[in-house]
């Protein structure tokens, strides 16, 4: 058996009862809970782990997607299917399930870059309380959460995460005490979050109204174009506009991705501040029903203008050729509810009921050019370039969850956990190969160990070379690890000269 | 004395206690004087006050924070608000520009306005700091209050006091300004390209005009927001925030050192659980009215114009010919409040209690009713007026009823679907009122409820009185007491005939 080096594994539920389950509910996590405290009472393995209260708003924290899912539909297997092909020469990998809670573990031990992970909440090597009143939150492998949990260094959160083999593992605030200590405090003042890295969360099904080649939990490379221009978007926004250096990317392991900033001045923002922010980001408000969703104001802010301009060439690739939105009748209905003048509706109506299929891309360019033929004699040149605009920024513009970002207490998963439906590892992007990115391609768990125990199986060892090879040295993770570590090591750079300047300015507080 | 006391709020005296703090400057006690209006409370007090003064200020601005509060929640408009504010101010916490008075701000009465709204902050910031939830909503009303007084200040007193701030404010450049022009144009709403070359330009971090970045109304470049002067406001407000709430967050570290006070720490509590609901001490002229039919026989009509606890009483007492101790108390003391003799109140409780003999009235209940007027028990100097009428804060938080027991407030004790059925008994169908009702005490503002329903139930009449001239300031105060709400109710509709009081000293 590959990747056996683990013995004592807690046993959870089996994987097919996971699948079987609708997870979104939550007096079914209250369930778990309840079949947890059963377990603790029979006195297994997992008995000393502190169990957290659960709060119900705890149970909303998550700023990932699957809970989201009524069930792991069909087209989602396929689609998993189709992404991930049995490659790997060996056997035994593959057969493998990546919820089986080995192959979890042995991620953990052999894989997980827990080493960057501290450092980069750490921001030094030296262990301090950024890090060690910083809260983590585990997800059992049978769905009990435990939150406040907390480690002195990184070598001790690893500890603790091999023990406990948790499916994925949330990273929260730093708190004023060590989270464990929390219900020791005389009084509940003394105990509160101080600071966060800011984070955004960018999911695929908030497109799910203006996608038309995917819904719910699939995805295709044509819909991931919307998170690639919402990443450009607000990349862009937060270097120029808020002065923003270390932004890191992260693949939410589905459909999605995530934004962490770890710049001081990011990290101490409260929550009034990073609610304005995100205010400053958010555009597009309202559900499907809301009829026109962006109403802004002329002249454009610089950052609205700004993000137009990145956005117009995508708009006509992204969306128009791939997305092509309004081919059907009932679609271009839609287009046209959205354009100022009834004459020139009128006018285009006619021309594309006797051009049945007519594409997207034509009647975009349609709108112009029957405008200028004087179909309309009311038509408002100013209205009608307004209204194009704020069509452009409807279906491009980044759709922001924005209350993950509102608050310093949520927590949002960890990078580099696996993802529980899809088993990819939840990677850092590398935004100058932005569009290279490719989710569909990112490697899941069972291939990497499948990696691992091929390269052992080699037989390539360089002995007599001093260095050894890392384990993620030998799999396709390792362009990832690197992009992390250089990033991380970037981040300390900078935060030295800080460190230095806040030990000055703590000696002027009490 | 007291100034010894309130040292221990003084951060900055802790730096003495502390050697390792040495690097503070020594707080030198001085009387402070106030070269402006307007304050953003970064000084702690030093000189003296009294025990009286402490408390009585505390009480005025408490006063003020919970109108201002109620003025919230009843969704009134900024203008309203300061409509509803202004006169209250004036009567409470009055505070005069410089230009009112020959002497400027050398005028001693400025100067004993300006040291009231001081100390009176400090000591609310201190019986606020204790929780986050007071902690949180003393700083929204102080800011609110905060921002009420610098819109109406007068503009060059208010440029001159924005200058002594000393904020982290870059002017920026001439060159700058041209570079950016478009930008500043296109970021800033409601701005002539004129202005942009002509007026004053700030840079600031970001983080200082969180309103204008939130609604992006502002010029942002690399971590700097570009603010023109007259978004001045936007910024002082949010250094008054940033102020208040580390002095909050001091407040609330130094409080254990105050327990061992044992004549601050109950004012400081009274001063926090009044923040719920205000407490009023009721006097006469607030309750009775002076010529009004007041008798046995009269309180079946008068109780169109109870408050609904009292309502609700006197509906028992009629469905059961009888109520229980803490209901008889309640009630009582309440028409004892809007001027109802002893004699007559004797009637009226043999009266309703039809199924009882007079041997057992007398036995058990005529009593009670006599102590309660003050005509016995007690010691004697307690016995001049004997209890006082329940506020709606004691009527709130003392002795909740239990099963067959009357008294308490409807809106608190009662459930969703029985205080509904209640107020429906009344004559209130309004679907918007019940429904505003409900919110209100989803949210425990039972006194909001409370007022919410004399609003409506008075709409008319309010109009009227608005129309007629006859609507004084006072009677915008938001309701606190069964006994306000009675002779407001009364006065409305018969307040003409009877030649008002207007000074309802409280
Ligand atoms: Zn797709």
């Amino acid at each position: 058996m590959p990747h056996s080096t683990v013995t004592d594994a807690v046993v959870p539920s089996s994987p097919a009862e996971e699948d079987s389950v609708l997870p979104d509910a939550p007096l079914q996590a209250l369930d778990y809970v309840k079949a947890d405290e059963n377990k603790t009472e029979r006195g297994d393995s997992m008995s000393k782990a502190p169990y957290a209260d659960i709060k119900v708003e705890d149970l909303f924290n998550d700023g990932d997607d699957e809970d989201n899912d009524e069930f792991l539909s069909s087209a989602a297997v396929e689609a998993k299917l189709e992404s991930s092909p049995p490659a790997a020469p060996l056997p035994l990998a593959p057969l493998a399930n990546f919820t089986d809670p080995e192959v979890m573990l042995a991620f953990y031990q052999r894989l997980f870059p827990f080493r960057y992970l501290f450092q980069w909440l750490n921001h030094s090597m030296k262990p301090s309380n950024d890090f060690g009143h910083r809260e983590f939150a585990f997800t059992l492998q049978n769905d009990a959460y435990l939150r406040y949990q907390s480690f002195p260094t990184g070598d001790l959160l690893r500890k603790d995460i091999l023990r406990l083999n948790p499916s994925r593992f949330e990273i929260g605030p730093v708190y004023t005490a060590n989270p464990r200590d929390r219900k020791t405090l005389r009084k509940s003042t003394a105990f509160r979050p101080i600071a966060k890295e800011l984070v955004f969360d960018i999911d695929l099904t908030d497109y799910d109204e203006i996608r038309t080649c995917c819904d719910k939990a699939n995805i295709c490379h044509k819909c991931w174009s919307f998170i690639t221009m919402a990443i450009k978007v607000v990349d862009t926004a937060l270097r120029e506009d808020f002065g923003f250096e270390h932004i890191m990317w992260v693949y939410s392991g589905r459909r999605g991705a995530h934004a962490w900033i770890s710049d001081r001045r990011a990290r101490d923002m409260d929550d009034q501040k990073r609610k304005a922010l995100a205010g400053y980001l958010e555009l597009i408000k309202g559900g499907a029903q809301s009829g026109k969703k962006v109403n802004v104001k002329r002249p454009l802010h610089p950052h609205l203008a700004r993000s137009l301009d990145i956005l117009k060439d995508h708009f006509q690739r992204d969306i128009l050729e791939d997305q092509d939105p309004w081919a059907e009748p009932e679609k271009a209905e839609r287009l046209l509810q959205l354009l100022p003048d009834k004459a020139l509706n009128d006018a285009l109506r006619k021309k594309w009921d006797s051009a049945p299929g007519r594409s997207s891309t034509s009647k975009w360019a349609d709108i112009d050019a029957v405008a200028k033929s004087g179909a309309s004699k009311t038509v408002d040149g100013k209205a009608l370039l307004e209204a194009k605009q704020d069509i452009v920024l409807e279906y491009t513009y980044p759709r922001l969850d924005v209350e993950v970002s509102k608050k310093q207490i949520h927590l949002l998963k960890s990078p580099f956990v696996i993802h529980p439906k899809t088993g990819r590892v939840c990677v850092p992007i590398d935004t100058r190969r932005l569009a290279k990115f490719d989710p569909l391609d990112v490697p899941t768990v069972t291939e990497l160990l499948g990696e691992i125990d091929e390269y052992d199986g080699r037989g390539l060892r360089e002995e007599g070379e001093g260095k050894s090879t890392q384990d993620y040295e030998k799999t396709s993770l390792k362009p990832f690890v690197e992009y992390f570590r250089t990033y991380v090591a970037g981040l300390l750079r900078d935060e030295k000269g800080i460190k230095r300047e806040r030990e000055d300015d703590d000696a002027m507080e009490f | 004395m007291i100034r010894q006391d309130y040292n221990r709020i003084d951060p900055k005296r802790r730096s003495r206690l502390d050697h390792k703090k040495k690097q503070f400057a020594i707080p030198t006690y001085k009387q402070q004087d106030y070269p402006h209006r307007l304050n953003l409370y970064e000084t702690p007090p030093t000189a003296e006050i009294t025990l009286e003064q402490f408390e009585q200020w505390a009480i005025d601005r408490l006063r003020i924070l919970a109108e201002l509060e109620a003025c919230s929640f009843r969704n009134k408009t900024p203008p309203e608000t300061a409509a509803h504010i202004t006169p209250l101010l004036q009567k409470w916490l009055p505070l005069h520009s410089n230009s009112s008075s020959s002497a400027g701000a050398q005028d001693e009465a400025l100067k004993l306005e300006r040291q009231k709204d001081h100390y009176s902050h400090f000591i609310l910031r201190l019986a606020f700091s204790s929780t986050e939830d007071l902690r949180r909503r003393f700083a929204r009303i102080e800011a609110a209050l905060f921002k009420l007084r610098f819109q109406f200040d007068d503009a060059r007193e208010r440029q001159a006091f924005v200058e002594s701030l000393q904020l982290d404010w870059e002017v920026v450049a001439e060159e700058e300004k041209r570079t950016l022009a478009a930008d500043l144009v296109n970021a800033t709403p409601g701005l002539r390209k004129q202005e942009v070359e002509d007026g004053g330009w700030f840079k600031v971090d970001f983080e200082t005009v969180p309103e204008l970045v939130e609604t992006r109304r502002v010029f942002l470049k690399r971590g700097k927001a570009y603010v023109p002067v007259r978004e001045q406001m936007s910024m002082v407000l949010a250094g008054f925030n940033e102020r208040l709430d580390k002095g909050l967050q001091l407040a609330a570290r130094a409080l254990p050192r105050l327990d061992e006070d044992d004549r601050l720490t109950p004012i400081l509590n009274h001063l926090s659980k009044n923040f719920a609901t205000p407490d009023s001490t009721l006097s006469d002229s607030d309750s009775a009215i002076p010529g009004a039919p007041i008798n046995a026989a009269s309180i079946d009509a008068l109780s169109q114009h109870f408050p609904l606890c009292m309502r609700n009483l006197h509906m028992n007492l009629r469905k059961n010919s009888h109520l229980k101790h803490f209901g008889r108390l309640q009630y009582t003391l309440f028409l004892k409040g809007i001027g109802l003799t002893l004699e007559d109140c004797l009637i009226f409780w043999r009266q309703a209690f039809k199924l009882i003999t007079d041997d057992t009235f007398n036995k058990e209940y005529r009593y009670n009713v006599r102590h309660a007027y003050g005509d016995v028990g007690g010691d004697a100097t307690r016995r001049g007026r004997g209890y006082s009428p329940f506020s709606c804060q004691k009527i709130l938080t003392e002795h909740p009823p239990g099963s067959g027991e009357s008294h308490g407030c409807p809106y608190r004790h009662f459930s969703g679907d029985n205080l509904t059925t209640l107020l429906q008994t009344t004559g209130i169908n309004d679907r918007d009122v019940l429904k505003g009702v409900k919110e209100d005490v989803e949210k425990k503002r039972y006194h909001i409820a409370c007022n919410r329903v004399f609003d409506f139930t008075h709409a008319a009449e309010i109009k009227k009185a608005k129309d007629e001239g006859s609507w004084s300031a006072g009677d915008n105060e938001t309701l606190v007491h069964p006994n306000t709400y009675f002779k407001k109710s009364f006065m409305l509709a018969n307040g003409a005939k009877l030649g008002r009081t207007d000074e309802m000293e409280m």
